[in-house]
């Protein structure tokens, strides 16, 4: 099995080394600030979130349709737990382009929603908002009549998916195990064989 | 207001670019006791600060995206991502490049102490002997006048520097080199093999620069599969890391960055006296002089430069009285593609980063084919494993809810990826010339790309095509849906998309057919030495890197002798 070691105490091991050795990769004190400042990140602000690009009903819409994208399961959180919605209203903020893509597709959403079963989105039945996703979210059913909303929902769903896995509840659900130092590189022998006996090489 | 000044110091050496081409000639000259001025257009760099490796993609706001979105809209301001390591870009603010109509071309330049090395993906394969003598082989091209029995003291040289993984295979299209050990292939790699070995395909540990084991004071890779981000341990082999900053401290070198070279000026008799270049932070024009200069500005940057040195002795640019400069221009070609493996679906999870990029790869095996419909051939690439998730890693998928979510943490990780990189004939319409009304910032002329794939390339890529369909489909996978186009030129990478820009001031050993003689030094000027991969005869299906890094290595031999016979 490979041997964890912390970023920390591999930088040092090496700093130290390299050093030594003239090889001219910066100070040890240089490789302990990068490494601090990666370990450090960003802490969460703490309490609630307040939108920056959104008024409160295209929130609340945004926030729901992450929640339906990618729910919370018995497996782990989803999509509003990661911080998908708030992640997308920062970015929102932040582009006038991406405000106008959300904005408008909401807008859409909202229209068509009301012209069909009198409501809003947000505020129409389980069963009519999962009606309008199989519309616009599922490609065999796409027609033409509903093309703004299929373009709208493929924005909303690539943004959805890119807020929750690359957050940290995200990656854990992935179960990527990847971006630590490890001393040798070794291929689990139970994962090998899992895939050959499933492979034609069995 | 353009002030011009000029030293009054007379430097030994003057280098134009630091990547594997200049920081190699840099290291050789410094070490042989020669005093080495080296000029970078860009800045200096500073990987522990400038490298984000390690960092997970929530701990920046945007992600990768970009502050302001620029991603999601088409507007790569990253080069290749935000985490990558700083080494350029398409497109550079105030330094355009026009193509001419009907041809296609991307021009990657890098403007960073260390160049293209800082991200490059290190695979590090000689040329075969065949590669060096192509004319003789099949008809086609030019040979070399070096062969790889003189050039294989110098591959022994680079690799022995640099590290360079890899296994004896005794195979003549991917000849044996001084190997670190190699790396274990993650699950999807060995399948590849398996599924390869039933093709009668050779499939073979890669043969990358990245350090398996402790080397010349670089530590051992820590296997986090990052090295396109810049290493801070130096593991994976840069030219600024391994090169330039060592020779920083022997107290030969003496580094300008920011200097952007306009014009080789040359004296009465014929050779370089003179560098001039724009320094960028002051916008002057600054002079340096010189006994001898070695231009590694990249092969198209570097040729650019020599078509601008116009004088009276030389009216077409220095050195370039047999109209070559420029000529031969080729790149690598790329196709891509890749497959769903259910053999791999819910595979359980475990680290598989390793090194940066593929554990194992595909030699060129068909060199004896005599019924395939194109010359030559390519190598294959091949990725799989379980990914650091991105921006960008799920886009495009159908549906939604709990289906989807559990789709993708089953396939995750059950993609397998195949890259062919194949070589390029030389042809007549593939070259860059001044475009004499287009200046960049600064007023230097720039150039303008022809460019054009033949049925040599196409048949070829046509070939990777129906290979990879058949190792997908042999490893019981689904490759993606993607029909060959009818146009099978739509199928070709654009011309310097794989970055592998060669043979704009080529060897020959007669001055009409050839700027530069067997040493990279030119005909026409004996103190001017080119050190890229502009002086390549061809561009086979083994990426330049660990080449530019082996002739380099000789020409700066080459260049410290002769400086010390005095004839330069």
């Amino acid at each position: 099995m490979s041997e964890n070691i912390s970023r920390r105490n591999l930088l040092r091991g090496l700093s130290i080394s390299a050093l030594a050795s003239g090889a001219g990769l910066g100070t040890l004190a240089a490789a302990q600030q990068a490494h601090d400042a990666v370990a450090e990140g960003k802490k969460a602000a703490g309490g609630e979130y307040v939108p920056k690009a959104f008024n409160a009903h295209e929130y609340k819409t945004l926030r729901h349709l992450s929640d339906l994208i990618i729910p919370a399961d018995e497996h782990s959180p989803g999509a509003l737990a990661a911080g998908a919605a708030d992640w997308i209203d920062f970015m929102a903020s932040n582009s006038t382009e991406l405000r106008e893509i959300f904005t408008g597709g909401m807008g859409w959403l909202d229209h068509d929603m009301q012209r069909r079963y009198g409501a809003d989105f947000v505020d129409a039945k389980p069963d009519e908002q999962t009606a309008m996703l199989d519309l616009i979210g599922i490609e065999k059913n796409a027609a033409p009549e509903n093309e703004a909303g299929i373009h709208f929902f493929r924005w909303a769903r690539n943004l959805v998916l890119d807020g929750y896995y690359t957050s940290p509840i995200g990656i854990k659900e992935l179960g990527y195990m990847g971006n630590t130092a490890v001393a040798e590189f070794h291929v689990p022998k139970e994962a090998l064989e899992y895939a050959l006996k499933r492979s034609p090489f069995a | 207001m353009f002030q011009l000044r000029r030293s009054p110091e007379v430097h030994d050496v003057v280098v134009i670019g630091s990547g594997a081409g200049g920081g190699t000639v840099t290291k050789v000259l410094t070490d042989a006791g020669i005093n080495v001025t080296l000029l970078e257009a860009g800045p200096m760099l500073h990987p522990m600060t400038d490298f984000k490796e390690h960092v997970w993609p929530y701990q920046v706001d945007h992600r990768g995206a970009g502050p302001h979105s620029e991603m999601y809209f088409g507007k790569n301001i990253y080069g290749f991502s935000y985490f990558g390591a700083p080494a350029g870009n398409w497109t550079l603010d105030g330094e355009p490049y026009t193509v001419a109509e009907g041809s296609q071309f991307k021009w990657w330049r890098a403007r960073i102490m260390g160049g293209r090395t800082n991200h490059y993906g290190r695979i590090s394969l000689r040329f075969s002997d065949y590669d060096f003598k192509p004319y003789s082989f099949d008809g086609l091209g030019t040979d070399w006048p070096v062969s790889y029995d003189e050039m294989s003291p110098y591959y022994d040289k680079a690799e022995g520097f640099i590290g360079v993984t890899g296994t004896k295979e005794g195979l003549r299209t991917a000849p044996d080199g001084n190997f670190l050990p190699p790396i274990e292939p993650r699950v999807p790699e060995v399948l590849i093999q398996k599924a390869c070995k039933s093709l009668n395909i050779p499939c073979i540990p890669s043969r990358m620069a990245m350090l398996t084991k402790p080397l010349n004071g670089r530590a051992a890779c820590h296997y986090c599969g990052q090295c396109g981000r810049g290493c801070h341990t130096a593991s994976a082999f840069t030219s600024s890391q391994a090169m330039i900053f060592p020779a920083m401290k022997t107290g030969k070198l003496k580094v300008i960055t920011g200097a952007m070279a306009r014009e080789l000026i040359t004296g009465d008799d014929g050779t370089v006296t003179a560098v001039s270049y724009v320094d960028k932070a002051t916008r002057t024009d600054q002079q340096i002089r010189c006994r001898a200069v070695v231009v590694a500005a990249s092969a198209c940057e570097s040729a650019r430069l020599l078509l601008n040195s116009r004088s009276s002795k030389f009216p077409a640019g220095i050195a370039n009285n047999s109209g070559m400069v420029g000529r031969n221009l080729t790149d690598t070609t790329g196709y891509d593609l890749s497959g769903h493996v259910p053999a791999l679906d819910g595979l359980p999870r475990h680290n598989s980063d390793g090194i940066g990029g593929m554990h194992v790869y595909v030699p060129w095996w068909l060199l004896d084919d005599k019924k395939k419909d194109f010359p030559r051939g390519y190598h294959i690439e091949v990725g799989g494993g379980f990914d650091m998730p991105q921006i960008g890693s799920f886009h495009g998928q159908d549906g939604y809810g709990a289906a989807l979510k559990s789709r993708l943490r089953y396939d995750y990780g059950a993609w397998v990826g195949f890259s062919g990189r194949g070589e390029m004939i030389p042809n007549a319409n593939s070259y860059c010339e001044i475009d004499s009304g287009t200046v960049d910032q600064w007023g230097i002329p720039v150039l303008r790309f022809h460019f054009r794939w033949t049925d040599h390339e196409i048949n070829q890529v046509r070939h990777m095509h129906n290979t990879f369909t058949s190792i997908i489909e042999a490893m019981g996978g689904k490759p993606e849906p993607k029909q060959f186009p009818a146009h099978g030129v739509d199928a070709v990478s654009i011309g310097g998309e794989i970055i592998h820009e060669a043979g704009t001031v080529r060897m020959h050993d007669d001055p009409k057919q050839g700027p530069l003689n067997r040493w990279c030094q030119a005909h026409e000027v004996k103190n001017l030495f080119v050190a890229d991969a502009a002086p390549f005869l061809g561009n086979p299906d083994k990426n330049v890197t660990l080449t530019i890094v082996a002739l380099a290595w000789r020409t700066a031999e080459y260049l410290a002798e002769e400086m010390r016979k005095g004839n330069v």
